[in-house]
């Protein structure tokens, strides 16, 4: 199996405070969709920012897709998180003055591909999320669960390596979580390794194969979600 | 369309409340440099200017035909040094009569076939040029009533008078002539007693000083034969008149033009960072799907640039076509050639602002694209927790409405953003205050500047060019007292004096009856009230080194007389050196002119003409006033000062418009909760206001005491520049009540600016406003 997350011996202090997280070993394999849980402050979004090339560890490396992304320039990690990862925002983090079609684009656009197959791939994701009646549509005029569709959509649009989702289901109803949480599902049935940031073990449960548990920085528990 | 370039477009068109303020507040900050920059320009040297692109004359020499042979005078044309001459034309002197009967001044008239010439080319400001005999152009001087296209003037009240139709107006650089014909025409007026003189225009390769003009006169009077030159004029007495006249105005120009420049760089400064700094989420997300700190850095200067480039394009044109009409008036004014706006000007503003825009927009999008990605995203997403809860803390403690201590508490939230908005308060306050305060001051310069301004009716005690007899000028004045409208009158005359010690000779002003009445505005001491006094301009003592109380020795005529020194006035003529004293002084002196005060009700017109019909068998006549060239120039700066004063005002309330929109956009989704637990529209209004009503304030207190130090300070400059000290008449302009009300002016610059996005504030819909990220 091919390692998409390789962490070794991370930790992560902000300032001079005590450590955020850590130190940490962890290793995620292709088409496995781990979820990381944990109560606040416990290091989840840090280590979600860690494995995007977000945040810098204190100590420690981090690889994703093959590439140590610890130790790549501001310009080189811009890079990286165009082809090899994907974002899913708990508040959703779309430009409100793009329409849904030029939010979903964007990321293919930056990677260099043509205008042409960034909308056939565009127009091939919102087909499958079902968003495809709200292309011309500005995020300010969609529900929660349709906006976060359009980011996974984005999300989605350079296929990465790696799909990060932070809280996805958080802002959302219950009718438009069930509705992320399948698509999720699917995107794992489908091949895409996911790190899947939540409060939720419901969803946790439901979308990962596997789930770590993260208590004041360190992991607590890591098992499959069928044992849970 | 690259990424990038999608991302800058849509920036652009969706946010277009600030897309608009970028717009305006560009196009009104070129519009006003351009307008201030032009002016500049034009109270630059007008003279000079003027004498460069018309080729102006260094030296205007009459000849005698019956003496020397147009051949002969042209032949000049080609002496050593002479780089171009034009000429011979024609001249004659006539007393021309209007068409109300009305005796204007002797007009020197000179014949020339068209404007167009190597030497003193005419600048034709209005008709066209007189083609045929019965027509003529007059100087731009005249233009105005009696004087239009169409008048019709008699050549002289004699019975062989000829009517001639004024066609133009034109202005020499030199002031060749008063007004122009065809050639024929000026030879038809000659007669026994009126003869014509041969005038030659001249351009030299060196005539800088005095000495070069004086040695140029003597190589042209051994040119032709004996007493065959009549006389001359030197480029350097029409400069020295001419830069006479624009001196006191020019510093202020100046003024005016320089703070418009600094306002329109400080308040595009502060909307450009000021809308990138508030897109900090913006730029987070951005970063977070894969945009690089450079591509980052790219969009938002482009995003600035755009919106900037249109408003500058519109600002350069709107700067335009605003400075035609002032320019056309300030042409007027100083006699100077057509004026339009520099190339230039128009280039330097356009890239001037382009390039501050782009400095504006690059530091803090550097500052953005270095940003770590998830604090870009945090930091934007809302105020920092803590910077404003000290605040909200204290003031909650007022007897306020709570809409009104929340808004107030607002304030501090953001404390860059309070620092733009109070920058832009700030400078529209002291703009305000400075525009104000010099305004006023000019205003008392123009009253202060010329006591002749203040006579009704000019009385002429003989005719040009004649030494009338002391019966004669007995009898001008009883007749000046025997008209019933006198209220009082004194008699003036210029001389040209030497002081003991001084090499250069000086000129006097030597007054006679009433003198106060000639009083100039008195910076120490005070005015001549007896012989043996003389009062003396700040120029006099500085280049003398002399003070009040000192005596000085004044030869007039061949008369020595010792005189002290009893005051400073506020005298500009003659670079400061000009003295003024009791015509008693000197046995010899006569007045030349009478300055009459009429009694209220008294027409001037009607004075004049009725004393001019007792004064005509004399050689005398009378002229009402007219509003002199001066006060025509402080009419058309205190407009400018007015027009300049709004569009900077404007500009700074746009400022705060482009803050407080970005504010409540990011702080929607608390005005909507706000709604929600029950707050009504007219308080969410409140709490917006409110939220700049401290910047207001505090805008004004800071604004209003620089705007006043501002004025404090420039004023003695400029007076210095002119070689003056300033009277507390033009120092001391400001009253209590005017500097209260433009303290307040701060908290009407902050509440203009917050209107708008205050009722879009309480007009959005509470659902609305909690479903926005």
């Amino acid at each position: 199996m091919t390692q998409v997350i390789h962490i070794e011996g991370v930790t992560k202090r902000y300032d001079s405070a005590a450590r955020a997280l850590g130190p940490l070993t962890l290793t995620v394999e292709q088409g496995e969709a781990l979820a990381v849980t944990g109560p606040s402050g416990s290091g989840k979004s840090t280590l979600l920012n860690l494995v995007a090339g977000l945040d810098k560890p204190t100590e420690g490396s981090v690889t994703v897709a093959g590439q140590r992304i610890d130790q790549l320039n501001e310009h080189a990690l811009a890079r990286f998180r165009r082809e090899k990862i994907g974002m899913i925002f708990q508040f959703f983090n779309l430009l409100d003055d793009l329409n849904v079609v030029e939010n979903i684009v964007l990321p293919a656009q930056l990677t260099g591909i043509s205008r042409r197959q960034a909308a056939a791939r565009a127009g091939e994701l919102m087909e499958m999320l079902g968003i495809s009646k709200h292309a011309r549509a500005y995020p300010s005029r969609l529900s929660g669960g349709e906006r976060q569709r359009v980011a996974v959509a984005r999300a989605l649009v350079n296929r990465p390596a790696l799909l990060l989702a932070d809280e996805p289901t958080g802002a959302l109803d219950t009718a438009s979580g069930h509705n992320v949480r399948d698509l999720l599902l699917d995107l794992h049935h489908n091949g895409q390794t996911i790190l899947l940031v939540t409060h939720d073990l419901e969803l946790a449960e439901t979308c990962a194969s596997r789930a770590i548990h993260l208590v004041d920085g360190h992991i607590a528990l890591d098992a499959r979600t069928e044992a849970l | 369309m690259s990424a990038v370039g999608r991302v800058t477009r849509s920036a652009v068109a969706r946010r277009r409340v600030q897309t608009i303020v970028i717009v305006l507040t560009t196009m009104v900050a070129v519009t006003s440099a351009v307008v201030a920059g032009s002016l500049m320009v034009a109270a630059s040297s007008p003279f000079d200017r003027s004498f460069t692109a018309q080729h102006g004359a260094h030296l205007t020499a009459q000849f005698d035909p019956a003496k020397a042979s147009a051949e002969q005078v042209k032949e000049t044309g080609q002496l050593a040094g002479v780089t171009a001459s034009a000429g011979p034309f024609p001249s004659i002197v006539i007393q021309p009569v209007d068409e109300r009967g009305g005796h204007p001044p002797a007009l020197t008239l000179v014949g020339r076939s068209n404007p167009r010439s190597e030497v003193d080319e005419l600048d034709l400001k209005s008709g066209r040029w007189a083609e045929k005999r019965g027509e003529i152009v007059l100087s731009a001087a005249f233009a105005g009533p009696p004087f239009e296209i169409g008048s019709i003037l008699e050549s002289s009240d004699g019975a062989d008078s000829q009517a001639l139709t004024v066609v133009g107006f034109a202005v020499s650089a030199t002031d060749s002539a008063d007004a122009w014909t065809t050639p024929e025409q000026v030879t038809s007026l000659t007669s026994d007693g009126n003869p014509i003189t041969s005038q030659m225009l001249y351009r030299f390769d060196s005539a800088e000083t005095k000495k070069q003009i004086a040695t140029i006169s003597r190589t042209l009077r051994a040119a032709v034969p004996f007493e065959a030159l009549l006389g001359t004029e030197s480029w350097l007495d029409a400069r020295r008149a001419a830069n006479q006249n624009a001196a006191p105005t020019i510093p202020f120009l100046i003024a005016f033009g320089l703070i418009g420049i600094v306002m329109s760089v400080i308040i595009i400064s502060s909307v450009i960072s000021g809308s990138v700094g508030t897109h900090l989420r913006r730029i987070g997300i951005l970063k977070a799907i894969g945009f690089t700190p450079g591509e980052v850095v790219r969009a938002y200067i482009t995003q600035a640039l755009i919106p900037a480039s249109i408003g500058i394009t519109l600002g350069v044109v709107l700067g335009n076509l605003l400075a035609l009409p002032l320019l056309h008036d300030t042409e007027s004014v100083y006699g100077t050639a057509s004026l339009s706006v520099a190339w230039w000007v128009d280039v330097m503003v356009a890239g001037g602002a382009l390039l501050i825009v782009g400095i504006a927009a690059l530091i803090p999008a550097l500052r953005a694209g270095k940003l770590r990605t998830v604090d870009a995203i945090s930091i934007g997403r809302a105020p920092r927790p803590g910077q404003s809860q000290w605040a909200h803390r204290a003031l909650a403690r007022l007897p306020l409405p709570r809409s009104v201590s929340y808004g107030l508490a607002t304030g501090f939230a953001h404390p860059i953003r309070a620092l733009a908005m109070l920058l832009a308060v700030v400078f529209g306050t002291l703009t305000a205050t400075f525009s104000l305060g010099l305004t006023a001051s000019l205003n008392a310069v123009g009253e202060a500047q010329d006591p002749e301004d203040r006579a009704a009716v000019t009385v002429f005690a003989g005719a040009p060019n004649t030494n009338p007899s002391a019966s004669d000028i007995a009898k001008v004045r009883a007749a000046i007292e025997a008209e019933p409208g006198t209220a009082s009158y004194y008699g003036k005359t210029q001389a040209q004096i030497s002081v003991l010690g001084s090499a250069s000779p000086m000129r006097a002003e030597l007054y006679q009856g009433d003198v106060s009445a000639g009083s100039y505005e008195m910076i120490a001491g005070h005015w001549i009230e007896d012989v043996g006094q003389v009062v003396v301009a700040s120029g006099f003592l500085n280049k003398t080194g002399m003070k009040i109380g000192d005596s000085v020795r004044v030869m007039y005529a061949g008369e020595t007389q010792t005189l002290r020194i009893v005051g400073e006035a506020f005298d500009t003529s003659d670079g400061g050196t000009r003295i003024h004293a009791h015509i008693d002084n000197f046995a010899t002196a006569k007045p030349a002119v009478y300055l009459v005060t009429l009694k209220s009700g008294i027409s001037g017109t009607e004075y004049a003409e009725k004393l001019t019909r007792v004064l005509q068998p004399l050689g005398g006549a009378a002229m009402a006033s007219s509003p002199s060239q001066q006060e025509r120039m402080i009419l058309i700066l205190d407009a400018m000062a007015a027009s300049l004063t709004l569009m900077l005002v404007a500009v700074a309330a746009l400022g705060v418009l482009n803050s407080v929109v970005l504010d409540t956009r990011e702080r929607i989704h608390d005005l909507g909760v706000c709604k929600a637990i029950g707050m009504p529209p007219r308080h969410i209004i409140s709490l917006v206001l409110a939220s700049v009503t401290g910047i207001g304030i505090l805008g004004g207190l800071i604004g209003v005491p620089l705007g006043y130090a501002l004025h404090g300070f420039v004023l003695p400059v400029m007076g210095r520049a002119a070689d003056t000290n300033l009277p507390p008449s033009i120092l001391d302009v400001y009253t209590p009540v005017q500097l209260v009300l433009l303290g307040l002016a701060g908290l009407v610059i902050a509440m203009l600016g917050a209107m708008l996005p205050a009722s879009w504030a309480a007009k959005t819909r509470a659902a609305t406003a909690l479903r926005t990220e």
